[in-house]
């Protein structure tokens, strides 16, 4: 037997998380991600425009199922996220604290936040209809309702600092209502990221409905923002001249456009403004009939 | 054809409006000479009489105005919410007043029938400022959070269409909400916007609170530009959509774009026809057509074609073209020489490419610009006028067989702004307008507009809602 009694421990080999499955980019490259201090943790994807491509395709192609599924059923997987979260906890721990430099106490309050806000928009999904919806008075024998609904797909760009409470920010409300998405991780530190797609894979939700990409945000966010089956582009973690450049070839198919806002705190109350950024609202019109001189017309 | 009924001329009267020989631009509660002089003439298409000549901003122009509105924005905003709910009543109450003169005024600059401004513009008009007259103060109340802000100023640009409706939809949320107003109307339809600036002065509306730029693109371009503008509203074409959400990328401006459509008015086989034959008319053939919800493209279940192209031909035949002030009129004229020649290319283009055209026999007046009512058959998905939006009379007629067949045909559009449904079974009015990737559908009915009801578009027909309390988002700082 050998004489060594120090356990070599096994890396994981950090893959892309898109349409439901965990592809290498199909570039082939990689490139170097470090902790603060610049000691290196893994060789991440850096992803290519093909493979922004593909995750677009996985999205639109899960769209449909994703928003014709009913708000509860959403809900409950949206809380099963969170449950697996819990479940992996001490993983992800160690991988914000690697990430963003964070002591093991601070990292399990940024973990903590991040599972809890998976719950408050498990909770969402089927409230935010009412909240952004309801029946107009119109002046007439009609029946009007308006209805939001999820926008279609959703690129975005995730925080670059907040690499993983301020990504969970940033998707959960785009799926919670219905919608696709496919992110570009934070570029620096895109490991809790990829990691988090292996608790999605395990969590109820349809493959397509959440596509995680890592590298740069500048060399895919063009392709994905000029992209003609992209609905929405989420604009968070593009840096000033970045998200001036991505809204401009935004406009080609007007899509809409959540552009970067300050966040001091991601662990503060998120409100309802990154649901309603990517909702439409439908409203239909149905007669009720009416009871003129000339008697019931229904 | 021999028309089935003779009408006799009922002319509605001239006399109730008076027209300046010439209008300055509206800015901080004067009317005033464009800074360079220039002016443009507007004439009425119906007949292409000279109506007024009126004063053409340029960028000098739209930095004063801008200068008004943000001197007028600090007591504005800061007025209590009841005390500018009060000059919205007024200015609603004063609207239906004049709403004579102003139907009158605008089936002049405009050339659609008075019937229509005398029995949709103008009420919706008074109706959406006493609407949004009733938020101003309670926008605590709106779900937006607690006292949320306005933006500051609003500029704003408007089509031709309808001219004093769309005004109103720009005007009365942005002034609701606290927010001053800088509105550039369509070079085509100046007047009523104009008109609006004395009903403003009636009612004692602060000097700089609204202002009206008469003017063309140019004008418009400078003021979505302008730094000190805070908001940016626009309805009209998906090309200047585009244009504009690009000029404003990188800065804080808030936008809504209200643009194209390609509605399809979807007819299953179970349709009360002649309902349906009204609905299509409606649809397509209101405001000749110019009008970026119309039900342009008819999507018929095949066992029924035939019968409904029938009815509906019959039906076509006794719309009259004609005076838009004669109160019988149902087709009035196209707004421009300009228009016109659009429509005409496209529909060229669509019997070029196949489709088979007819009107109904239909005599044209010589003077004016005029466009008969027109039906396509036997269009396919790749023609050009099932695809591209002619905003004339022109209405393309595509089959289906089954419900999923016609749901993936409505939404083949880069629009998706109205959609129409026609179908005696009420499980699947719900589930084809579930599936519909459109921002107003119309159940057995088309072409309904209320204030209350949030409107605006899906994919390339625009972003934001106006209407409603959907509406008073794009005003507020949220």
């Amino acid at each position: 037997m050998s004489e060594s009694s120090v356990r070599l421990n096994v890396f994981k080999t950090y893959k892309l998380y898109v349409g439901g499955k965990f592809p290498r980019s199909e570039s082939g490259r990689v490139y170097e991600v470090s902790d603060s201090k610049g000691k290196w943790l893994a060789n991440a994807p850096l992803s290519s425009r093909k493979d922004a491509r593909d995750a677009v395709v996985a999205a639109r192609k899960a769209f449909g199922g994703w928003a014709a599924a009913t708000a509860y059923n959403r809900g409950q997987i949206l809380y099963r996220i969170a449950e697996m979260l819990e479940g992996r906890r001490e993983q992800f721990v160690r991988e914000v604290g690697d990430a963003e430099g964070l002591s093991k106490s601070k990292a399990a309050a940024v973990v903590d936040a991040a599972i809890d806000r998976w719950v408050w928009y498990a909770g969402w999904t089927d409230k935010i209809g009412q909240i952004a919806g309801g029946a107009n008075p119109v002046a007439g024998p009609f029946f009007n309702l308006s209805t939001p609904e999820p926008t279609g797909v959703v690129t975005v760009v995730a925080p670059q600092d907040s690499s993983f409470l301020g990504l969970v920010s940033v998707i959960a409300p785009v799926i919670a209502t219905g919608n696709t998405v496919v992110v570009i991780a934070s570029e620096k530190a895109p490991l809790p990221a990829l990691s988090l797609g292996e608790v999605l894979a395990t969590s109820d939700l349809p493959g397509g409905v959440v596509n995680i990409l890592s590298g740069k945000a500048a060399e895919m966010g063009p392709h994905l923002a000029s992209h003609q089956d992209v609905n929405a582009i989420d604009l968070a973690g593009a840096d000033p001249a970045l998200a001036k450049e991505l809204e401009i070839a935004a406009a080609d198919n007007l899509k809409r456009v959540l552009r970067p806002q300050p966040v001091d705190d991601w662990s503060a109350d998120p409100g309802t403004s990154r649901m309603t950024a990517f909702l439409e609202t439908k409203t239909v019109w149905h007669p009720t009939g009416s009871l003129g001189a000339g008697g019931s017309s229904y | 054809m021999a028309s089935l009924f003779e009408y006799a001329p009922a002319p509605e009267s001239r006399s109730v409006v008076d027209i300046a020989p010439s209008y300055g631009l509206f800015i901080d509660g004067e009317f005033t000479d464009a800074a360079d002089g220039k002016v443009f003439k507007t004439v009425s298409p119906s007949s292409e009489e000279v109506l007024s000549e009126v004063a053409q901003a340029g960028a000098a122009d739209v930095d004063r105005a801008v200068k008004a509105a943000r001197k007028a924005f600090e007591k504005w905003s800061a007025l209590p919410g009841s005390e500018r709910a009060k000059y919205l009543f007024r200015i609603a109450r004063i609207i239906q007043e004049r709403s004579r003169e102003l139907a009158v005024l605008e089936t002049l600059d405009n050339g659609k029938p008075i019937k229509e401004t005398r029995d949709a513009d103008l009420p919706l008009v008074a109706a959406h400022f006493f609407y949004y007259a009733g938020w101003a103060d309670k926008l605590d109340h709106a779900g937006y959070g607690a006292n949320p802000r306005p933006l500051g100023v609003a500029g704003q640009v408007i089509p031709w269409n309808f001219p004093l409706l769309m005004l109103a939809w720009k005007i009365a949320p942005a002034l609701a909400t606290g927010n001053t107003v800088v509105l550039k109307p369509a070079e085509t339809t100046p007047l009523s916007a104009l008109f609006f600036a004395d009903i403003c002065r009636q009612a004692g509306l602060p000097k700089g609170v609204v202002n009206i730029l008469t003017g063309y693109g140019d004008a418009g371009a400078a003021l979505v530009e302008h730094p000190d503008v805070n908001k940016v509203a626009f309805t009209g074409s998906t090309a200047v959509g585009k244009a504009i959400a690009r000029s404003i990328a990188g800065t804080d401006k808030k936008v809504t774009l209200e643009l194209g459509g390609k509605g399809a008015n979807i007819v299953f086989d179970d349709a009360p026809i002649d309902q349906a034959v009204e609905g299509i008319v409606n649809g397509i053939f209101f405001n000749q057509g110019q009008v970026c919800c119309a039900g342009s493209r008819l999507l018929v279940q095949e066992s029924i074609h035939d019968e409904l192209l029938d009815s509906l031909k019959r039906r076509l035949s006794t719309l009259r073209l004609g005076d838009p002030l004669d109160k019988n009129t149902d087709i009035g004229a196209i707004n421009s020489a300009e228009q016109l020649a659009r429509i005409t290319a496209l529909a060229d283009t669509g019997e070029a490419e196949g489709a088979e055209r007819w009107s109904p026999a239909c005599e044209l007046p010589s003077a004016g610009y005029w466009f008969a009512p027109t039906l396509f058959s036997n269009v396919t998905q790749a023609h050009t006028v099932a695809r591209d939006e002619i905003f004339g009379p022109v209405l393309s007629v595509l089959t289906f067989r089954t419900p999923d067949e016609a749901v993936a045909k409505a939404n083949n559009s880069q629009y998706g702004l109205s959609a129409g449904i026609w179908t005696e079974k009420g499980s699947r009015i719900l589930a084809v307008a579930n599936q519909l990737r459109a921002g107003v559908v119309w159940a057995n009915t088309f072409n309904k507009f209320d204030p209350t009801s949030p409107f605006g578009g899906y994919k390339e027909s625009g972003f934001g809602r106006e209407g409603g309390r959907h509406g008073l988002e794009a005003y507020l700082d949220v």
